[in-house]
C-alpha cells in the first residue's frame, strides 16, 4: 500500500523516487551517521596510512591514516548545512529584496535591480573567491561567500514573480481596503511565488554544495582537518596515482548528492512550473 | 534594432562600474593596508607615495574609488606581492592559453552536446534518451575538479594515452583532457536544451510537410529541424563560454595549464590579493562584455525578437 503512495506521490518516475531515496539516506547519515561509525574522523593512524578499503576501514584510509568512512559520514553534516543554510539564507535576502524591487517599483526597483545585475556580474566562483579572501578561512566564510553569490539570482526571480502578481485585481482589492503593503506582500504575494521558490531552490542547491566543495578544494572553505568533502579531495590529490580511492570516495559522495538534488529540483520543477526552462 | 543595441552598451556600463565598486569595497575590506593591495609588498617608499597620493589616501573613500577607476583605466592592475611583476602583463600573457582551452572545450560540449541531444529528441522516450537524460544530470553535478582528477586517473595512469598534465609544448594531445573536463558541465546543458528545442521544432507543423514530401529523414531532421532548434543552444553556448572562467580555475590547477585559472590559485595559495583581486575584475569583466555579445547576438539571431521590439 506505501508502494502504491509513493508511486502515487512521484508520478512513478523512478530516478525521483530514487533521488528522494538517497537524500533520505544522505539526512539519515548526516544526523545520526556518527553514532555508528567506530573511527573518529580525525583520528590519526600512522600505521595505516593510504590503506585500500580492507576489512577494518570499509573505505580505506587517507594520507594521514584516517578512516575515510568515517570522514565521509562525518563531512556529510559539513556539505549539507552549508548547502542548506546557506541556500535558505541566500533565498531569505532574495526574496526581501526581490519582493520590494517588484512592488514598489519606480526608482527603488531601479535601483535595486541595477544591484542584482551588479552581483549578478561576477562568475560565480570568482566572486566567491574574492569573498572568501578578505576574512580568514572557514565555515563562516563560505557560507558567507555562497550567500553573497546566490541571493541576487533568486531575488531577480522573486522580483519576476512579484511584477506578474502586481497586477491581479485581488491585490486591488486588498488595497482598496487598506491593507498595509507589507501585508500584501506577506499574505498575497509571497504565498503564490512559493512554489516556484520551492522549485528554483531545489534546483540551486546542489549548485551551492558544488561551490562549497570547489572552495573548500581550494583551500578557501572549510578548512582541514575539518573532513569537507572537498578538502579531502584537495588534500589527498598527489596520490591518486598510488591511492585513488582517497579522491574517488569523496567525490562521488558530492556527485551523487548533487545528483539526487538536481534529480529532485527537476521532478518539482515538471510538476509544479512546465513553463520553466531547463 | 540599433537603439536597442546602444541601450544595451549603455546599461552595461554602471553594471561594469558596479563591478569596480564592489571590488574596490573587497579590496578595502582585506587584512593588511589596501594600498599595499595595490602595490605590492616589495614596492619602493617613492612608490607607494605616488599611489597614496594617487589614491588620494588622505582623501575620503570615494575619493580613493575614484583614484582607482582612474588607474583602472589605464589598465593598471597592480603589482604582485611576491614576484612584483605587473599584474596585467601576466594575464595578458596567460589569457590566451585560458582562451585556447575554454575554445577547445566549447567546441568539443557544443559538438558532443548537439549531437546527443538531437539523438535524444529523435528517439524520444526510448532508453537511449533516458540515458542522454542521465548523462547530463550527471555531467551538472559532478564536480569539476573530480572529474578532471577521474578522467585522469583513467586515460593517463591506467591507460598510458594522454599527458597527465602540462601544456607541453602545445600539441594538441595535452589539451584533450582538460577540454574535456571543463567542457563536460556546458556539454550536459547543451544536451538538455538542444533535446528540448528539437521537441519543440520536430513537433511543428512544417516538419509533416517536409515528410510528406518524401524527403529523407535525416535530411528532415538536421536540415530542417536543428537548424531552427539552434538558435538556444547559441546563446548557452555564449553565455557559457563565459562561465568557463570559473571551470578553469579549477582545470587549470588539476592539469597544471598555465592560464589565469592557475594564476588565481597560485594568488590565493600565497593570499596575494593584488592578483585575487586582478582575475576577480579582469574575469568579471570578461564575462559581462561575453553576455552583452550574447544578448546583442540574439537581435540578429533570432528575428522574432525584433518585431516584438
Amino acid at each position: 500500500m506505501q508502494f502504491t503512495l509513493i508511486s502515487k506521490t512521484f508520478d512513478a518516475n523512478i530516478p525521483a523516487v530514487i533521488a528522494a531515496l538517497l537524500l533520505v539516506l544522505l539526512a539519515f547519515t548526516a544526523i545520526v551517521g556518527p553514532a555508528f561509525i567506530h573511527y573518529r574522523p580525525d583520528a590519526v593512524d600512522l600505521n595505516q596510512l593510504k590503506q585500500p578499503p580492507n576489512k577494518e576501514h570499509l573505505l580505506g584510509t587517507d594520507s594521514k591514516g584516517r578512516d575515510i568512512l568515517s570522514r565521509l559520514v562525518y563531512g556529510s553534516r559539513i556539505s549539507l548545512s552549508v548547502g542548506i543554510i546557506a541556500s535558505s539564507l541566500s533565498m531569505c535576502i532574495g526574496i526581501f529584496f526581490g519582493l520590494i524591487s517588484g512592488y514598489f517599483g519606480g526608482k527603488v526597483d531601479m535601483i535595486l535591480s541595477q544591484i542584482f545585475d551588479i552581483f549578478l556580474a561576477f562568475p560565480s566562483l570568482l566572486l566567491a573567491i574574492g569573498i572568501s579572501t578578505v576574512m580568514p578561512p572557514g565555515l563562516t566564510s563560505a557560507m558567507l561567500a555562497i550567500t553573497l553569490v546566490g541571493w541576487a539570482g533568486f531575488a531577480r526571480l522573486v522580483r519576476g514573480i512579484t511584477l506578474s502578481l502586481k497586477e491581479q485585481t485581488y491585490i486591488e482589492a486588498s488595497r482598496a481596503l487598506g491593507a498595509s503593503s507589507a501585508r500584501i506582500l506577506y499574505k498575497h504575494v509571497l504565498p503564490n511565488a512559493l512554489p516556484l521558490l520551492f522549485v528554483a531552490g531545489s534546483l540551486r542547491v546542489g549548485g551551492f554544495i558544488l561551490l562549497e566543495a570547489a572552495l573548500s578544494f581550494l583551500g578557501l572553505g572549510i578548512q582541514p582537518p575539518a573532513p569537507s568533502w572537498g578538502s579531502m579531495i584537495s588534500l589527498n590529490r598527489a596520490y591518486i596515482n598510488s591511492a585513488p580511492w582517497m579522491v574517488i570516495f569523496p567525490g562521488l559522495a558530492i556527485s551523487i548528492t548533487v545528483m539526487s538534488f538536481n534529480i529532485l529540483g527537476d521532478f518539482f520543477r515538471d510538476k509544479f512550473d512546465p513553463k520553466m526552462q531547463a | 534594432m540599433t537603439f536597442y543595441i546602444l541601450k544595451r552598451c549603455l546599461l552595461f556600463i554602471p553594471t561594469l562600474l558596479g563591478i569596480t565598486l564592489i571590488t574596490f569595497i573587497l579590496m578595502q575590506s582585506l587584512p593588511g593596508d589596501p594600498v599595499q593591495g595595490m602595490v605590492g609588498e616589495r614596492a619602493s617608499p617613492e612608490t607607494l607615495v605616488r599611489i597614496r597620493a594617487e589614491l588620494g589616501h588622505d582623501r575620503s573613500l570615494p575619493m580613493q574609488y575614484i583614484g582607482y577607476l582612474k588607474l583602472l583605466f589605464t589598465g593598471e592592475l597592480g603589482r604582485s606581492y611576491y614576484t612584483n611583476r605587473k599584474i596585467a602583463e601576466d594575464l595578458y600573457q596567460k589569457f590566451p592559453n585560458t582562451l585556447k582551452l575554454a575554445l577547445t572545450a566549447m567546441l568539443f560540449a557544443s559538438v558532443v552536446g548537439i549531437g546527443i541531444g538531437t539523438f535524444a529528441a529523435v528517439k524520444r522516450d526510448s532508453i537511449w534518451d533516458r540515458l542522454v537524460t542521465l548523462i547530463s544530470v550527471g555531467g551538472i553535478s559532478i564536480p569539476v575538479f573530480w572529474l578532471g582528477l577521474t578522467l585522469m586517473l583513467i586515460f593517463a595512469f591506467y591507460i598510458p594515452l594522454l599527458p597527465p598534465s602540462g601544456m607541453g609544448d602545445g600539441s594538441l594531445i595535452n589539451i584533450i583532457l582538460p577540454a574535456t573536463t571543463l567542457g563536460t558541465f556546458s556539454l550536459s546543458y547543451i544536451a538538455r536544451v538542444t533535446r528540448s528545442s528539437m521537441l519543440e521544432s520536430l513537433s511543428q507543423p512544417y516538419i509533416n510537410s517536409a515528410r510528406a514530401k518524401g524527403l529523407p529523414e535525416m535530411e528532415v531532421v538536421l536540415k530542417h529541424a536543428l537548424k531552427n532548434s539552434l538558435i538556444p543552444v547559441i546563446t548557452l553556448i555564449g553565455l557559457d563560454l563565459g562561465s568557463y572562467l570559473n571551470g578553469a580555475v579549477l582545470t587549470e590547477t588539476i592539469f597544471g595549464w598555465d592560464g589565469i585559472g592557475q594564476y588565481a590559485l597560485e594568488g590565493i595559495m600565497k593570499r596575494d590579493y593584488p592578483v585575487i583581486m586582478g582575475v576577480v575584475l579582469f574575469g568579471s569583466i570578461i564575462f559581462i562584455t561575453m553576455n552583452l555579445l550574447v544578448d546583442i547576438s540574439y537581435q540578429f539571431l533570432d528575428p522574432r525578437v525584433r518585431v516584438k521590439k
